[in-house]
């Protein structure tokens, strides 16, 4: 009598029908709800099937987008580099950091110099064989005195790169950092070839599962399957084009009318009539995206931590992600680590609105006066709803909130990071410390809170540094969870929601049951990841 | 000299001028533009000192009338310059593409886009004003007076989603997508620009009908018209023939304000329809403060209005006997 692996393969090739499946797995011995479950997942699971020209449309892509991974910014070239090129490491489908291009690696103990040894055999879509060199100028790239990379300043710790076989590369860290494999599977560091000892971009050869045909930018890049990838069962369509569609409408027009088989951004307006549509399914993921509010705390009124702690309670949560979000969303606690991620604190409280607390921190604060806050949809779309939502329940505590409306041209340059308090967003980083690292610690460029001295803000500070290090996960958690709470209650970023990504797929595609919700489209890597099934 | 070559040479000097003008508005209102390209692209995490580096290699620290100077001796010699964005990331290599590179395919699409729907308005325009006066208010001339007013009033983004909706979502003749490909063959680039030219056909058809239809209406009331009629001559010979030639002046002028509209005006078509033309080449560029890119698209479409205006003039004159022979 055939087992039940025998069961799960003829349930996979339509040889038995869902009848049949259970009847036969109850001779087997299992009962019928666990046979049902299982029937699901093998069919779910059935190996996915090669071929077909698989087309994607993205809310980004601009004239200015080019391939050099250094300046790539938006989603658009975020996909496109992702499909034709690899890292040293990836982050897969259920948030866990796998080696890439790398084959093993190895830290001190100290967390300051990190072995990479890379897998050998690669081939780049020229021919060219994958080796120490190229991951040498792939990453020099982004050094030096004149480089216009958005992630200098991630490599500003480096010491030294050096080439130590054919396959092995040293990094030496000038401080110890445990994340350092994870900052390698940043987009900006992919691996390109080298060419005259400079990385060569230009070519637009990779090593990833598709090779680039065309590449127009602002509208469009088409790509065919590389048959020498060297990842098995990933690249399963033969071909990919991957489309510019910015305008909402035009982008949910495209899906309803099947002219593509996935889009991004869906308006969280409409995504109820989208999922009526029988072709299609709503994917969603809860993402690193949140939306922010940063006081700046190194002049009044907002250096009183009691008048941040009246503004933090004063806000109605709930009401943010039910209007803005309509709910696609979850609520946030104050600090940037979203619930998706590993060290993510689920031991603290929700900070929910409480008018009552709030107007007894505001009389200790002793402010009087409206508070203007600063904002526009250059933030995010539904900013200066936001913001007046954030004004009402503020109302209630007794506190005036004076909405100020800014120009959506020049926001990021004239008012984010200068303004008191102003509407802003954050994409998120995989790591907590690379969170940290952008917008909290004292050394950032971008703290746009300005959180820099003080007590708590050296606390937090020492255990950034501290647990940057720590290669011990346990000791390291307990560090994290100690900061997300000293950001919470002393920080000056107000974080009332984290967005999820949004997106409408044709049914006829397939994926792994979890998706990667680091970035948007399955982490952007659903080219090679999914498949017509 | 002829007179009308001289005329012609004289309309093209001021159109010199006048462009020499538009340029030298476009440059100094595009340094009042807040904001700066190296923010825009860096992205609002960018260090300081990249910005800085940014910016010097572009030429942005140089003063003003230098830079005005260079670019408008480029212009002169068929240069626009290179766009801002594509600048190498290291090493100091300038891979910057030039804006004409950037611009051609986008013009080529552009006025692939204004041509098929010049060939449909137009004629259709023409035929609907001469018979719609010739059938002056009956009940032909009253419904294509109405249907030609109702489709100019809808904003261009609705009759854009209606015949999505009907041609595209529910009979699926048409694809609402019209992102052509450089590569696409003749046919398959008129079927993907079906929808969009339709949109703006609808869209201009009632303003050259209206002019054609009121042009000669406004001749059948003149002396010479009734000498015609008693001379015997039939209603068709009396528009075609007597009406018609003295009343192509405002229709062309009209024609031609119309014709560019349609290559400068017609981003909103663009953004529904994703087509890659230069209107959303222009909207990107003044985003992302590529300012070379930004002054390419609108001398462009300075010279475009420029030599349509001098076109509808020519035009109005040879078929003017009045001002073809001035006393």
């Amino acid at each position: 009598m055939a087992d039940i692996k025998d069961l799960e393969k003829a349930a996979r090739e339509g040889k038995l029908d869902r009848r049949e499946f259970i009847k036969r797995a109850g001779a087997l011995g299992l009962a019928a709800p666990f046979a049902a479950t299982l029937l699901s997942q093998s069919v779910q699971a059935a190996m996915p099937k090669k071929g077909g020209k698989f087309v994607q449309g993205t809310a980004h892509g601009s004239t200015t987008d080019n391939l050099d991974p250094a300046t790539n910014e938006n989603g658009f070239s975020q996909n496109v580099v992702f499909t034709y090129s690899n890292h040293l490491f990836e982050v897969d489908n259920t948030g866990q950091l796998v080696p890439e291009l790398a084959e093993s690696f190895e830290a001190s103990k100290d967390a300051k110099t990190w072995v990479f040894r890379l897998r050998k055999g690669v081939e780049f879509h020229n021919g060219k064989s994958l080796t120490a060199d190229d991951v040498l100028a792939s990453l020099n790239h982004h050094r030096g005195e004149d480089s216009q990379s958005a992630v200098k300043a991630l490599l500003t710790p480096v010491e030294s790169i050096k080439k130590t076989g054919s396959h092995e590369v040293t990094v030496k860290l000038n401080a110890g950092n445990a994340d350092f494999p994870f900052l390698m599977s940043d987009y900006h560091f992919a691996i390109l070839p080298e060419f005259n000892g400079e990385m060569d971009w230009q070519s637009g050869f990779g090593t990833g599962g598709y090779i680039i045909e065309k590449f127009e930018p602002g509208v469009r890049a088409t790509f065919k399957r590389n048959p020498n990838y060297f990842k098995s069962g990933r690249a399963h369509f033969d071909e990919v084009e991957t489309i510019s569609l910015i305008d909402t409408t035009a982008r949910q027009n495209a899906i309803m009318n099947q002219e593509v088989h996935a889009i991004g951004r869906v308006d969280p307006k409409t995504v109820h009539l989208l999922s009526r549509n029988p072709s299609l399914k709503i994917l969603e993921t809860t993402g690193t995206l949140h939306y922010t509010f940063p006081m700046r705390v190194d002049a009044p009124p907002f250096d009183n931590y009691d008048l941040r702690m009246a503004v933090k309670l004063s806000v109605d949560r709930e009401q943010l992600v039910k209007k803005i979000l309509l709910g696609h969303g979850a609520m946030g606690n104050d600090h940037p680590i979203s619930s998706s991620q590993p060290f993510h604190n689920g031991e603290m409280p929700q900070r929910m609105y409480d008018p009552d607390k709030a107007k007894h921190h505001l009389k200790k604060s002793g402010f009087e006066g409206a508070l203007d806050l600063s904002t526009s949809e250059a933030a995010f779309s539904g900013a200066v709803d936001a913001a007046l939502l954030i004004k009402d329940s503020a109302a209630k505590a007794g506190l005036n909130v004076n909405v100020v409306r800014e120009p959506k041209d020049g926001y990021w340059s004239n008012v984010w990071n200068k303004k008191p308090w102003c509407a802003c967003y954050w994409g998120g980083r995989p790591t907590v410390d690379w969170m940290y690292s952008s917008a909290y610690v004292n050394d950032s460029e971008w703290n746009d809170t300005n959180w820099r001295t003080g007590a708590a803000a050296d606390r937090f500070n020492k255990l950034v540094i501290e647990a940057r290090s720590e290669l011990d996960n346990e000791k390291r958690r307990a560090m994290y969870y100690e900061t997300q709470q000293i950001l919470s209650d002393d920080g000056g970023a107000l974080i009332p929601m984290f967005a999820n990504y949004i997106h409408a797929v044709s049914k006829k595609i397939g994926h792994d049951e979890q998706v990667a919700g680091n970035w948007e489209f399955d982490g952007n890597k659903n080219v090679e990841r999914w498949w017509f099934a | 000299m002829h007179p009308v070559i001289r005329t012609i040479l004289q309309r093209l000097g001021l159109g010199l001028v006048t462009l020499f003008v538009v340029s030298l508005i476009l440059f100094s209102s595009i340094e009042f533009l807040p904001g700066d390209f190296g923010e825009a692209v860096l992205g609002q995490a960018a260090l300081p000192e990249t910005v800085e580096a940014f910016r010097k290699e572009l030429g942005l620290h140089l003063p003003m009338h230098e830079r005005y100077f260079d670019w408008l001796g480029g212009i002169l010699t068929g240069d626009m310059g290179n766009s801002f964005s594509g600048r190498g990331s290291s090493g100091g290599q300038d891979r910057s593409r030039p804006v004409i590179e950037l611009l051609a395919p986008r013009l080529a699409n552009t006025l692939f886009l204004a041509s098929m729907a010049a060939i449909i308005s137009v004629p259709l325009a023409l035929f609907l004003g001469i018979t719609a006066a010739l059938y002056r208010n009956t009940i032909y001339d009253r419904t294509v007076n109405a249907l030609t007013l109702t489709t100019i009033s809808f904003p261009e983004f609705f009759v854009a989603y209606l015949l999505i909706l009907g041609l595209s979502s529910f009979t699926k003749i048409f694809p609402s997508l019209a992102n052509i490909d450089p590569d696409a063959v003749f046919w398959e680039r008129v079927y993907l620009t079906a929808l969009p030219a339709l949109t703006l056909t609808l869209v201009i058809v009632a303003h050259m009908m209206r002019m054609t239809r009121a042009a000669i209406i406004n001749l059948m009331a003149s002396p010479y018209i009734e000498m015609a009629d008693l001379k015997g001559a039939s209603k068709s010979e009396i528009i075609l023939r007597h009406a018609l030639p003295n009343a192509w002046a405002p229709i062309v002028t009209v024609i031609a304000f119309n014709l560019a509209y349609l290559v400068v005006g017609v981003v909103v078509v663009e953004v529904v329809f994703v087509y890659p033309g230069v209107g959303q080449l222009m909207v990107d560029a003044v985003t992302t403060r590529d300012v070379p890119v930004v002054q390419g698209c609108a001398m462009i479409f300075a010279a475009t209005y420029i030599l349509l205006n001098l076109f509808a003039d020519i035009i109005s004159i040879i078929t003017n006997p009045r001002l073809l022979h001035p006393r």
